[in-house]
């Protein structure tokens, strides 16, 4: 793999193939966890983590698990790393943990992270796989930490915390749960239009 | 393509048996790694809440009980930790309740003086909605500092009690002013057998030291009820 | 009374889908038309209520007694997983006709983050639904009937959305508009109308 292929690799995750805005995977952490942008970025945070470890795993084991059983086993080794974030996160960032609550177990499920080590770990080197597990993380990192911003501003006035608009400017429906709809698909919308309009 | 391994049932046993192996270890270890890091987690938490709830000053002793009360009907139990100062007087107790809000369950603790005034409270979980109900924690829980249920009714206004309810919160306001309610009720039917019941040496009790505030007469231990 | 509450609860008040947020990917991906909305949601309600079962028991019996609870997210997705595969497999037995109307669906369900969810769920968190009552945990029937519930809120949702869905394709929304950020803002103004049956219960 030259440098430039790997280049590719990892940006590709972050804008032309943006797993959450191009290829719409991983749409329920998107809507629930974006209420505001510390939580939106947390959750990219510790899905990246996840991606990162078991696209380096399943690209070692790719050689050593027969074709029949590929998806159980990727299944094992999602949800050990999902396991070792869920305890070191109870531990360290308590806080952060109780907010995020069931969407970090459900980090298992989360159609990227198998999506990945199906597409593209389970067939690809190891630095590769790390590079697209980063990519892809990051990627999904950026769009909830931008659609986190701007639930967190349209709905509570303030933005990583820091209070910007008076109380009287809050829009609650933002943060409740039609809000999350709505602003995904203006999101999703606008990067379309962008999409259509670099063509 | 990466050279795929036969799909023999061997193969298929011994790749699942042993990536479930070390998984298991794994996580395993890294459990009992965080175990005490998490189980301390909680225990500040629950520290951090009682002395938010009950701020006392002086040298304090807090021992864990349960309270145990009939209330409509229902046995209910509320964990709590009873305060005796250094000379082994019941100051007052710090006891959880919760009721059934709005989007669910809201956990908290209110801290009681001995003669039933409330000291403060402090909402431990709650699922209400961001901007109504979860401004619970705000100005709202403010006003039942201070204020003896014996003459501060708690029911919220529109009920024909003393609560000023949030706007557009009525559910749980009306929650809220029921666990405490709840909790007052139990802790002032079990009052009596915590007065002579300071804790023994062997126990391990949690001992703090608070700064000294403004001096508050109600905290030498009065014995009167309701 | 109590199990009415809990239907009621999960279908409309908390709907796995406009309030919960469970089950996006597959919403959004068959909901395009109301028989395969259908489809999915059968398949749904039997594999989610089967789950629960098998997964509340294990935790029952095998993870607490054993003090591994730790362990809930990957036994419950293993046997999720497998019991797909089982469903799948008896499924192409005894009624190959359901096996292919299901199609591509039942494998998908595995994904479904609401299947894992619930599981989780009843496992985890505690629910007063009776006034009065002290909230705990739920028991096997409490979890089944929830389970069930949930299942129908996920299928009436993703009909109802299916039914407004094939309308938009008859009509021109902007072009960048076109196929899912409609959708979502659909769905944004569906959530809009669940959160009217908020205090119901």
């Amino acid at each position: 793999m030259t440098m430039s292929n790997n280049l590719q690799t990892f940006t590709k995750g972050l804008v032309k193939e943006n797993p959450i805005l191009v290829l719409l995977l991983g749409c329920c952490p998107t809507l629930a966890t974006t209420t505001s942008a510390i939580n939106g970025m947390s959750m990219g945070l510790a899905t990246t983590f996840v991606l990162v470890l078991s696209n380096i795993f399943i690209s070692l084991l790719k050689g050593f698990i027969p074709d029949k059983v590929r998806i159980p086993c990727f299944i094992v080794v999602i949800a050990s790393f999902v396991t070792v974030v869920q305890l070191v996160m109870q531990a360290y960032v308590p806080d952060i943990y109780e907010t995020l609550g069931l969407f970090i177990p459900l980090i298992v499920v989360n159609c990227i992270v198998l999506g990945r080590a199906e597409a593209f770990a389970s067939k690809n080197p190891v630095f590769p796989s790390l590079l697209d597990g980063l990519g892809m993380g990051l990627g999904f990192t950026l769009a909830l930490t931008l659609l986190g911003c701007i639930r967190e501003f349209l709905g509570s006035g303030s933005i990583f915390g820091l209070t910007i608009l008076p109380e009287t400017a809050n829009i609650l429906v933002f943060i409740l749960p039609p809000g999350a709809f709505i602003c995904l698909g203006f999101v999703i919308a606008i990067v379309n239009k962008l999409k259509k309009e670099s063509h | 393509m990466a050279n795929k391994k036969p799909s023999t049932l061997i193969n298929m046993l011994l790749a699942l048996l042993v990536i479930a192996a070390v998984s298991g270890g794994v996580l395993g270890l890294v459990y009992g790694v965080t175990k005490d890091t998490i189980a301390k987690v909680d225990q500040k938490k629950n520290e951090a809440a009682i002395q938010a709830v009950l701020p006392l000053e002086g040298e304090i002793t807090y021992k864990p009980d349960t309270l145990r009360y009939n209330y409509e009907g229902a046995e209910l139990t509320f964990p709590c930790n009873l305060a005796y100062d250094a000379n082994g007087n019941f100051q007052g107790a710090a006891v959880k309740t919760s009721e059934g809000g709005f989007g669910g369950k809201i956990d908290m603790m209110v801290g009681f003086l001995a003669d039933g005034t409330i000291k403060g409270t402090s909402v431990l979980s709650h699922s209400e909605t961001p901007g109504l109900g979860a401004n619970m924690t705000g100005r709202f829980k403010d006003q039942f500092v201070d204020k003896n249920p014996a003459n501060f009714k708690l029911i919220v206004s529109k009920d024909g009690g003393d609560v000023d309810a949030i706007t557009a919160a009525t559910i749980t306001s009306r929650a809220f002013s029921k666990a405490v309610d709840k909790a007052y009720q139990a802790f002032m039917a079990n009052k009596a057998q915590f007065m002579n019941n300071a804790p023994v040496a062997e126990e391990t009790p949690v001992v703090v030291e608070t700064p000294a505030e403004e001096s508050n007469e109600n905290m030498e231990g009065e014995h009167d009820n309701e | 009374m109590k199990y009415l509450i809990i239907i009621l609860s999960t279908i409309l008040v908390n709907n796995v889908i406009f309030s919960q947020f469970l089950g996006i990917c597959p919403f959004l991906g068959t909901s395009k038309k109301t028989s395969t909305a259908l489809g999915m949601g059968a398949a749904v309600i039997f594999v989610m209520t089967l789950a629960t079962l098998v997964t509340w028991l294990t935790n029952q019996y095998i993870l607490i007694p054993l003090k591994l609870t730790f362990l809930q997210t990957i036994a419950f997705i293993l046997i999720i997983a497998a019991l797909v595969q089982m469903v799948e497999i008896i499924l192409k037995k005894i009624s190959p006709s359901l096996y292919t109307a299901l199609g591509v669906f039942l494998p998908l369900i595995t994904t479904n983050c609401a299947v894992l969810g619930v599981s989780l769920t009843v496992v985890t968190k505690e629910f007063s639904f009776v006034e009065g009552q002290a909230a705990q945990l739920l028991s096997l029937g409490e979890s089944i009937v929830y389970a069930v519930g949930i299942a129908l809120g996920f299928a009436l949702a993703l009909v109802i959305f299916a039914g407004i869905r094939e309308h938009i394709d008859l009509m021109e929304p902007p072009k960048g508009m076109k196929g899912t950020p409609i959708a979502l803002i659909t769905a944004g103004i569906l959530a809009l109308a669940f959160m009217g049956f908020t205090g119901i219960v």
